[in-house]
């Protein structure tokens, strides 16, 4: 449900300031978002000072430096450093992206980091996803069939592989869910434009027989129809895919089965 | 605190099979209403300032009396669903029910009370 302020719990305070490295002549200010479970505390911004002569160009990089040689408690999730398996997605500069495809020099003044918005967080810039992945697994993000398995493989033409273009990019990094003010106000029950997006991947494959249950399990006031075309999904997706446009296809798909 | 995994959340009570109808209806009436709302408009612009003899005659002639009419129904039938919409969004449990039930009510009374005075006019 809506809130328009932070629970008092999750208002923000001044932390520490780190010294600035010694010697360092290109020196940027990261501003980051703190928390941890164990002090019982409220989340603070601590600022770091990173020697940008000797660190790589993207947000990852000088998150790992900071990791490495300046604060080692400071916590977040990354693994593949390219965009591929969506961990380190983060609120950077007010925008939810991948910090290992976000290169510093798009970002004026200071770098300021949180994590992914109106979500649990874990600790420090550690959203919980396990509410999104459960949508995720919810709208059977596998091929469905009930003809019996054909002795070499599900055929597909050329044509009907090329509609899944825009859709099996999606590496469900959280950026675009975590930026809709309706998966804010109503994610309990809204599915998010990851998951209808990968609904609708499902949905129009043409190897899959389960488009009515798929369909079916779609309809529903908050399901779907909470998804208002804000276009927020399609904004921040670091991989500039397009969720809105896909709930727009599977809105036209309902309307088809009844007018 | 409940002990629910996260697929029984995530599920919840499953889909309602509802939605599209509701869906459907807000565009019709958006089109609709986006070619008889400017008519309407230019009529009633017309007529406002008029004198109440002048006002009579103009929602005596059909096709005012009925584009009024329509705008009336459907514009508050819209409003009223596109309100549905909005509560949704922001309202949960009883505060919902009575916001919708408050609207309708205020809605269809709106539209009554429309309907009336037109037909005080036209006929």
């Amino acid at each position: 449900m809506v809130q328009f302020s932070l629970p008092k719990n999750s208002r923000m305070t001044v932390g520490k300031t780190w010294p600035k490295p010694e010697g360092a002549k290109n020196v940027r200010k990261f501003q980051i978002y703190r928390w941890s479970p164990d002090d019982g505390k409220n989340p603070r911004i601590d600022t770091y000072f990173v020697d940008m002569d000797n660190c790589g160009p993207m947000v990852l990089d000088a998150l790992i430096k900071i990791k490495n040689e300046i604060d080692p408690t400071l916590t977040f999730r990354r693994s593949c450093r390219e965009g591929i398996c969506g961990s380190c997605a983060m609120n950077i500069d007010g925008r939810n992206t991948l910090a290992c495809i976000y290169g510093m020099d798009e970002i004026k003044g200071d770098v300021k980091i949180y994590p992914l918005p109106h979500m649990p967080v874990v600790k420090d810039l550690v959203p919980d996803l396990t509410h999104f992945y459960a949508q995720h697994a919810s709208i059977m993000p596998w091929l469905e069939t009930k003809t019996n398995r054909p002795a070499k493989e599900w055929k597909q033409s050329i044509e009907d592989r090329k509609k899944l273009d825009g859709l099996y990019e999606c590496v469900m990094c959280a950026s675009c869910s975590t930026s809709c003010p309706s998966y804010w106000w109503n994610s309990d029950k809204y599915l998010g434009p990851a998951a209808l997006l990968h609904a609708y991947r499902w949905i129009i494959d043409s190897r899959d027989e389960a488009t009515g249950e798929r369909l079916d399990a779609l309809e529903d006031p908050f399901k779907l129809y909470r998804c208002h075309t804000i276009m927020n999904c399609a904004k921040t997706c670091p991989k500039g895919l397009n969720p809105a446009e896909a709930i727009s296809h599977i809105k036209k798909m309902m309307v088809e089965r009844v007018v | 605190m409940r002990y629910l995994t996260a697929r029984k959340r995530a599920e919840g009570k499953g889909a309602a099979h509802t939605g599209t109808e509701h869906h459907w209806s807000m565009q019709v009436s958006a089109v609709g209403l986006a070619l008889i709302v400017p008519t309407f408009l230019y009529i009633f612009g017309k007529a406002l300032g008029s004198d109440y003899a002048t006002v009579t005659e103009t929602f005596s002639h059909p096709i005012p009396a009925i584009v009024t009419a329509l705008v009336l129904v459907f514009g508050l039938k819209h409003f009223n669903r596109g309100f549905e919409m909005m509560a949704q969004d922001y309202l949960r449990g009883s505060q919902l029910k009575a916001a919708i039930m408050f609207m309708t009510a205020f809605t269809y009374g709106l539209a009554a009370t429309g309907l009336f005075a037109l037909a005080k006019l036209a006929l």
